[in-house]
């Protein structure tokens, strides 16, 4: 392959979309956030590989790419506190995780 | 260029387990195979300093954390009976779409000028130190030192709302 920055990115747009389906077709709690980690780091896979590829100083590479995935990822860390926080909450309240029970605000 | 391809057949096999898997705790073990690949894709990248943060951050805490919960609710394999015919059909085209649109976007955008110096090996060069602590932390603590300090007061706030969603009864 010639070009190995569409490999990356194709495995970037392949992981997102996996990590889309959890989200969509799933109803447990900790299975869509588990599958928001999914999109993440998938997220994570190309800010790292554009930042790879782009010319930097005298050689490819600039860090922010890196810089903005390390970002990511300590947001990810506080967006899963956050979310299984709310899954324990949801299950005090319906014995179950299944978010189709959560439907206090439907009307 | 192989060893790209064994960790990408990883780490998308790794992600159909999380998403299809009914059994949380085998979901979360093939997350930890997940995020392991997605650390080799990082090194594959030049990012070992943000292979090794992925390694201790995500499979380290967050992977502990989500088994954790998992554990601490006895949760069983999840219920059968997802969506309907039409839903699923509407969502594959749906993703088919969206790695449509993502893909065309890798396969046309083209960051480096056409002059750029490729080792006969096939090898991107890269300065001296890319992907080190030490060309990190310079930028973290210089140009990025804002966003640094903004990230780690989101945190606390996180943890402080975790801590208070969680309390057993919000009145007290």
């Amino acid at each position: 392959m010639e070009n190995p920055f569409t490999l990356f990115l194709l495995l970037s747009a392949v992981l997102f979309a996996i990590g889309t389906l959890g989200v969509v077709a799933r109803r447990g709690a900790i299975t869509m956030l588990m599958s928001v980690e999914l999109m993440l780091n998938a997220a994570n896979v190309a800010l790292v590989a554009v930042g790879r590829f782009l010319p930097g100083e005298g050689a490819p590479g600039i860090v922010e790419g890196q810089v903005v995935a390390l970002f990511v990822l300590a947001i990810a860390a506080a967006e899963a506190a956050v979310g299984l926080a709310l899954v324990i909450a949801l299950y005090r309240l319906k014995g179950s995780t299944d978010t189709d029970l959560a439907r206090l605000l439907r009307w | 260029m192989l060893v790209f391809f064994v960790v990408a057949a990883v780490a998308v096999g790794a992600a159909l387990v999380v998403v299809i898997h009914r059994n949380p705790v085998i979901q979360a073990l093939s997350l930890v195979v997940f995020l392991l690949a997605v650390a080799g894709v990082f090194v594959l990248l030049n990012a070992q300093f943000l292979a090794a943060l992925q390694v201790i951050i995500y499979a380290g805490a967050i992977v502990v954390l989500i088994t954790f919960v998992i554990m601490l609710l006895n949760l069983g394999p999840e219920a059968r009976g997802g969506p309907g015919i039409p839903t699923l059909l509407i969502a594959f085209l749906l993703g088919a779409l969206l790695i449509g649109v993502l893909g065309r976007a890798g396969l046309t955008f083209e960051p480096l000028a056409a002059n750029t110096p490729v080792s006969p090996d096939g090898v991107l060069p890269h300065a001296p130190g890319y992907g080190s602590v030490g060309a990190f932390g310079r930028a973290l603590f210089s140009t990025y030192f804002y966003p640094f300090e903004a990230v780690s007061l989101a945190i606390v706030a996180a943890l402080t709302g975790a801590v208070l969603l969680a309390k057993r009864k919000l009145e007290d």
